[in-house]
């Protein structure tokens, strides 16, 4: 019997309503998510299954409603809240940075926040600066908050439940412009853990890290390098934190090459700490400098031949690996 | 004030009048003597970081969780020894909180600003301005959405009336018909600036744009605060949705200890007048012994041994031990 396929939107929807089911205090909480089931129809059918108790509208209050699954994450619930554009993270900033990521430490302990913050990253959507940004690092950079970068639809299920059942504030990104990309996800209850790289597809020459929307990208990559006679690693971390270092340095230390590839801006960013892990566990391995693509450090510009350039592509990627490698 | 309390001959009410006037006097003074000790400490240089004194603000405190039970939750501020004191935290492991000590209520990690206890619902002090408004909401919304009888309490200062988030938890509130009171406590100054010059329309009419119950109260007065508190507690209980209470009181020190010349944006002239004549202390006193509830020598004694607790608790703070340094990276993540 062939193997299932589901899309990474199905993907995400399934593991929500299996942990509704199996748990009574989750619960979802965001702009347009009960009928509308978000502009990107994530979650449809949501609000049929569960009711507008569990699967609830809110007005356009981003800071107000992260605030409030906060709160009631730490009196016994597991809300998931939908922030629509990672863009809009900026405006919850105070609540997860602030008080999420801090609550169980200044209280010593005592109180927990287990709640999950789904939200979108990815250019080319032609969507402009202020919905096409990737801002991951942000979330990345906090003590206390988890991040969960999933490139395809059999982990974005996987982490999204680990995630659910996590008792820590998570921040799960999701590439939107992968919503409809398919792949094969079982029937069978299963979970992925937080902080376990995966190894996307094996080779000797050249690593390719490469966190969500640029998973595909590294693989398409790959494959333009087979034909030139690379063989490329793709390894992704699938969380930025808790961040499987070993994994990366394993990879680096058998290929001698690494290239990091995140959406996000490299400047203090992703690629930079990956880069960074990669340099000091491997130094002696590597036979040439780690390199960072990630977006351009631009606004994420409207025009399409503009907003092209900037972000990696698998052309983009294949042509500095191949330089790298000496072809 | 109910009839009862007129009558002190009346029977079981009364005796339950009288004891709890008695309590509420004890842990007012609590707070008041609990500050008093943070100021020495401070200015001893025993307390590391910032002190930021409820001294004034007793009634608020005191008469608002006395209409909550223990398992009804609150949110704090910077300014809120008094609220967590007010709930149930004991003055031992407060001090020791202070001064950073394992034995404290977040084992040293928290300090003043951030005092939390599960055991008395007290869902933590909060050092961003407004900052818990969402909290308190949220614990108000898995209260009805677990179908508890909880109610939840968010203390904030007027100066949060300028943070966003606070418009954006009412409207929640007010839409979802949560358990939860806000509780503005109008101590008049926004750290070193009058309210009114940061204060457009009216303190109430803000909640009351959202539909929200709204009372505003003397602050000072501990019998006015416990009256209405209670009334929008049951109120709230019953599921007859948020409420926003204002009390207006007045604090006595700076902003924290060491805001020590004030003269520039308040007089002691004024500040004379609301410790002589406004002393929230003092006028649930002049009730006690108007009443016959207490004379002067069983006030004394009361003051004795509060002084006496607090001491001790100061003693079992200074004398704890301080967290392993290992404890460092430990509850970063739970």
């Amino acid at each position: 019997m062939p193997e299932r396929e589901l899309t990474f939107a199905q993907a995400v929807r399934e593991a929500l309503a299996e942990e509704m089911r199996r748990d009574s205090g989750v619960f979802i909480l965001g702009e347009d998510v009960a009928e509308a089931g978000t502009p990107f129809k994530v979650l449809s059918g949501l609000v049929e299954e569960f009711g507008s108790q569990r699967v609830v509208d809110t007005p356009i209050s981003e800071a107000g409603f992260t605030g409030v699954a906060v709160g009631a994450a730490m009196t016994g619930m597991r809300p998931v809240v939908d922030i629509m554009f990672g863009d809009f993270i900026t405006l919850t900033m105070d609540q997860m940075v602030n008080q999420a990521a801090k609550v169980h430490y200044m209280s010593g302990g005592h109180w927990k926040v287990p709640m999950v913050m789904r939200t979108t990253l990815g250019a080319t959507r032609r969507s402009a600066a202020q919905h096409s940004q990737s801002l991951q690092a942000w979330f990345s950079h906090v003590p206390g908050l988890k991040v969960v970068l999933p490139s395809t639809p059999y982990d974005a299920k996987g982490l999204l439940k680990s995630a659910i059942r996590d008792d820590n504030p998570v921040v799960f990104f999701e590439d939107k412009m992968m919503y409809k990309l398919k792949g094969p996800v079982p029937e069978e209850e299963y979970t992925i853990p937080l902080g376990v790289a995966d190894i996307k597809r094996a080779g000797d020459d050249i690593t390719l890290i490469a966190t969500s929307s640029m998973v595909q990208v590294a693989l398409g990559a790959a494959n333009l390098l087979l034909k030139e006679g690379i063989s490329a690693e793709v390894v992704d971390p699938r969380t930025t934190w808790p961040l499987d270092e070993k994994t990366l340095i394993d990879s680096a230390q058998k290929t001698s090459r690494v290239i990091v590839l995140d959406e996000g801006y490299g400047r203090y960013g992703v690629t930079s700490e990956l880069a960074a892990v990669v340099a000091e566990g491997a130094f002696y391995d590597l036979d040439a400098p780690v390199k960072r693509m990630g977006a351009m450090h631009v606004p994420i510009p409207f025009s399409p031949p503009l907003e092209d350039v900037t972000v990696p592509t698998e052309e983009t990627v294949f042509e500095v690996a191949r330089k790298m490698c000496g072809k | 004030m109910t009839i009862a309390t007129m009558h002190p001959e009346a029977g079981p009410v009364t005796a339950a009048e009288h004891e709890k006037w008695l309590r509420v006097y004890r842990k007012m003074l609590t707070i008041r003597l609990f500050e008093e000790h943070v100021n020495d400490l401070y200015t001893r240089a025993l307390m590391p970081g910032l002190a930021h004194l409820y001294s004034g603000e007793e009634a608020v405190a005191v008469g608002i969780c006395e209409a909550l039970r223990i398992d009804d939750y609150i949110t704090s501020t910077h300014r809120g020894h008094g609220h967590c004191l007010a709930k149930g935290a004991s003055p031992d492991r407060m001090f020791a909180e202070l001064l950073g000590k394992e034995a404290g209520y977040c084992r040293g990690k928290g300090g003043s600003m951030h005092i939390a206890d599960p055991a008395t619902g007290n869902l933590g002090a909060n050092a961003i301005v407004g900052g818990s408004v969402g909290i308190a909401t949220g614990a108000a919304f898995s209260a009805k959405n677990r179908a508890t009888d909880r109610v939840a309490v968010c203390f904030f200062g007027e100066g949060a009336l300028g943070q966003g988030s606070l418009y954006e938890v009412m409207n929640l509130a007010q839409l979802w018909k949560l358990p939860v009171i806000y509780v503005c406590e109008n101590n008049q100054y926004n750290e070193y600036t009058h309210y009114r010059e940061t204060t457009a329309g009216t303190i109430l009419g803000r909640a009351a744009a959202f539909g929200v119950e709204t009372a505003l109260v003397d602050g000072q007065d501990v019998r006015a605060v416990h009256e209405v508190a209670s009334r929008l507690v049951k109120r709230a209980r019953a599921r007859g949705g948020p409420a926003f209470l204002q009390c207006d009181t007045y604090r006595y020190g700076g902003h924290h200890v060491g805001d020590i010349n004030r003269e520039y944006y308040r007089s002691k002239q004024e500040e004379y007048l609301w410790k002589t004549e406004r002393d929230p202390i003092r006028i649930l006193a002049n009730f006690l012994l108007d009443r016959g509830y207490a004379d002067a020598a069983s006030l004394d004694r009361i003051t004795s041994e509060v002084r006496t607790t607090i001491e001790a608790a100061v003693k079992f703070a200074i004398d704890a031990p301080y967290p392993d340094v290992d404890e460092v990276e430990q509850d970063v993540y739970a």
